[in-house]
């Protein structure tokens, strides 16, 4: 024990030194599990590539508690050079002036080019300001896809819907195959963020929250979402949807034991739905409605951006710069890819995988990356809004209750954004 | 917690001596007073130098200002403020996030859930607890086996004990639920609010027994045989024995465990309500420490959760004192 712990001080020692003459820069990432591994990889390439910096990569748990610690550093100014930052929680850091360097400034000023229109539509606007400037480097990007138990779709004799009315036709006679027809694991994320998205929506005021903060209101009331969840109730009460609870797994067991015909998930769940599920799967875009008017505009990102904190030395963010560079080139994003099912987030890289033939081998990995290529509308290029995570708590309540029966869709909607824009009231004081 | 554990054998020993080992020095800990007279008067050791007393507590003393008093005035403080959560602007606010906090009908539900919980998980806990001391006091064959057994699911950790549990409550493959299934009740963690809370409630309890056992079973044993054989004489029914004899001894033992325990059903269950609900609270019960934790670790609203977090340390704080003023009252050390 003694002797591997003094082997292990050792080559820490040893690999200390023998980065003497690089820079140092630190990445703190919410990633575990294979996706921690694939970080430590990239990280490991990008050292190997060039000498002048020496990237560590440090996990730090979740999302949420990479964030909550990177934002405890920065109060001591002990912060990382790079922090992950979450969706959810991308108004958090951006609205906090100072606290970030704007990737696309970080990029310029370090000497390289910086193109905005490299990088694919659905992932060009999430993480940027209103004018369009880069301010989180998107780093893992998902999309919410449809995937499709084939085996039930074949026994029901049915085609995969586009749309929710041709999930209407086919759900009957999915349910009398012997299957759930529908089964889904977030509905914050797919059937409210990315129901507005893909019908092409307004989701808040002031520009869906990018253009100010004070008066930002949700607009979660709208006929066409409660609509949607007047709909999700009552395919459940006929038994063409089942609701697990919130936890985004118990909902997706089902689908992997192939009990389930449709499982709305992640364009990242690929990777491991291929070792779990014990049916032949393929998937394809996430409805919309038919009836609503200039729908089936691109999805939203989900996933995470990079985000360059301030308060370092010119040569420590010239490392920065130099690796974002670095994992934006194409061959890094298709082996990321490759490893961790998030979507490519550039055009060059997407070709990269094309010309490369991996979409023939593996048809359901391009399916996210297509959908953000559909062409955007108005409301389908991000939303900004403070406290949100406590927002989609608040969402998370209402929707048990409602299926629970607790509540009524009309009231569970009331309730969140009411609730829901005392909280981006109490946001805009903070970052007053 | 741990002091009281290593006060343990000591209170052990105590079989057939007189009333003065089971006397838990846990009591001194929490600043009761210990009333120690006759027989017990620990040795007065006397110090060459004033200073030398002050010198042995100093890092104890230092540890609780540095992780106790100064993160506490710290939320206080904050408590008062509306914070960007890097730290950039911060607004006096005054009150307002407590009325915020007090108006929320979201958290007096958590308030009155958290009540229930409390006093469900003590109650349990306590009563099973004292049920096995006292039937494991009575074995005489293979009593090492049978302790052993029932104390050892003290050293699962609260998150593994939450694992397990929500592994029993399974929705797809949690036996508890099959059982439940055959008598015709479908139990849907994370879904029914009832059925989240009573596999919370069982689980919390669970995993507490065992350390309720513990003290109870020592504090059984340190009741003096002298005293079982003259009741044995008086009194043919054990029922009445135990309650007339026995638990008035056991009390000092019974009100340790009583705050203990609802530290523990107030904080400690943090671990496993965490795993029950799988990072989501969504519609499911929570206790108010848990939304503290919500607010400010995973929202960053700092000065709501620190306002929070004071209303919890009142709620301690008062609990506490009526604990020691009306209860400790009727508890008599010798």
């Amino acid at each position: 024990m003694f002797k591997k712990f003094s082997f292990a001080a050792l080559s820490f020692a040893f690999s200390a030194t023998s980065s003497f003459a690089a820079t140092n820069i630190t990445w703190w990432h919410g990633m575990a599990g294979r996706n921690g591994e694939v970080i430590n990889e990239v990280s490991k390439k990008f050292n190997e590539a060039q000498s002048a910096c020496a990237l560590t990569p440090v996990s730090k748990g979740t999302y949420e508690e990479a964030l909550a610690s990177g934002i405890a550093a920065f109060r001591s100014g002990e912060q990382p050079n790079i922090l992950q930052v979450f969706d959810a929680g991308a108004a958090t850091i951006i609205n906090a002036k100072g606290a970030v360097i704007p990737a696309e400034d970080l990029i310029i000023k370090a000497g390289h080019n910086f193109d905005r229109n490299a990088f694919i539509d659905g992932v060009r606007y999430f993480y940027a300001d209103s004018e369009g400037k880069f301010v989180g480097m998107p780093f893992n990007s998902s999309a919410p896809i449809m995937y499709i138990n084939d085996e039930a779709l074949k026994k029901a004799g049915v085609e995969a819907p586009k749309t929710w009315e041709e999930f209407e036709a086919v759900a009957p006679k999915l349910k009398e195959a012997g299957y759930i027809p529908l089964v889904q694991s977030q509905l914050t994320w797919q059937f409210t963020e990315n129901f507005f998205s893909r019908n092409n929506i307004q989701f808040a005021t002031n520009n869906n929250g990018y253009d100010a903060v004070v008066d930002t209101q949700l607009k979660v009331t709208d006929p066409n979402l409660i609509m949607m969840f007047d709909k999700l109730k009552a395919w459940k009460d006929e038994g063409y949807f089942a609701f697990y609870g919130a936890g985004w797994n118990d909902n997706q067991k089902v689908f992997e034991e192939g009990k389930a015909a449709f499982w709305i998930g992640s364009s990242g769940s690929f990777g491991g739905l291929q070792k779990t599920a014990q049916m032949p799967f393929s998937a394809t875009f996430l409805p919309y409605w038919g009836s609503i008017k200039g729908a089936g505009t691109n999805s939203f990102i989900g996933g995470a951006a990079l985000f360059a904190m301030s308060g370092k030395s010119d040569e420590e963010n010239n490392c920065v710069a130099d690796f974002f560079q670095f994992l934006t080139s194409p061959e890094i994003q298709y082996f990321y890819h490759k490893a961790t099912g998030y979507v490519a987030i550039t055009k060059a890289a997407y070709e990269l995988a094309q010309k490369d033939g991996y979409y023939k081998e593996k048809p359901v990995a391009e399916v996210g990356i297509k959908q953000l290529l559909l062409p955007a509308g108005d409301w389908s290029k991000g939303y900004r809004l403070g406290f949100y995570p406590q927002i989609r708590e608040i969402m998370e309540r209402e929707y048990g209750r409602i299926f629970s029966g607790e509540t009524t869709v009309k009231d569970a909607f009331d309730t969140i954004e009411k609730e829901g824009n005392e909280l981006l009231a109490r946001f805009a004081k903070t970052a007053g | 917690m741990s002091t009281a554990t290593d006060l343990l054998p000591a209170s052990r020993g105590g079989t057939g001596t007189q009333t003065g080992g089971r006397r838990f020095g846990a009591f001194r800990f929490f600043g009761g007073q210990s009333k120690s007279g006759g027989e017990g008067v620990a040795k007065r050791v006397q110090f060459s130098s004033p200073f030398l007393p002050y010198l042995f507590l100093a890092p104890q003393l230092a540890i609780i200002f540095i992780f106790f008093y100064w993160p506490s005035v710290q939320a206080i403080q904050s408590s008062f403020y509306l914070e960007d959560p890097f730290g950039f602007g911060s607004t006096f606010v005054g009150m307002t996030n407590y009325t915020d906090v007090l108006k929320s009908g979201e958290y007096l539900g958590i308030a009155r859930f958290t009540a229930v919980f409390t006093a469900l998980v003590t109650f349990f806990a306590l009563s099973i607890g004292l049920l096995l001391a006292v039937k494991a006091d009575g074995v005489i064959r293979g009593n090492a086996a049978y302790k052993t057994l029932l104390i050892w699911v003290y050293a699962i950790a609260p998150p593994v004990a939450g694992l397990i549990g929500m592994m029993f409550f399974d929705q797809h493959i949690g036996p508890i639920v099959e059982l439940a299934r055959w008598f015709g009740w479908d139990i849907k963690v994370g879904l029914n609010y009832f059925d989240t809370a009573f596999s919370m409630v069982v689980v919390s309890v669970w995993k507490q027994i065992p350390y309720n056992f513990i003290f109870f079973l020592s504090g059984l044993q340190g009741i003096p045989v002298s005293v079982r054989e003259a009741a044995a004489i008086d009194c043919r029914s054990g029922f009445r024995r135990f309650w007339t004899v026995i638990l008035p001894l056991l009390a000092p033992t019974a009100f340790f465990l009583l705050i203990i325990n609802v530290t523990y059903a107030l904080f400690d269950t943090f671990g496993v309500i965490d795993v029950m609900v799988k990072d989501k609270a969504a519609n499911n019960p929570i206790t108010l420490v848990y939304k503290v934790y919500m607010d400010g670790f995973r929202g960053n609203d700092l000065g709501g959760s620190s306002a929070q977090s004071v209303i919890l340390m009142l709620i301690v704080f008062v609990l506490t004192i009526f604990q020691f003023r009306f209860i400790e009252r009727r508890v008599h050390y010798n």
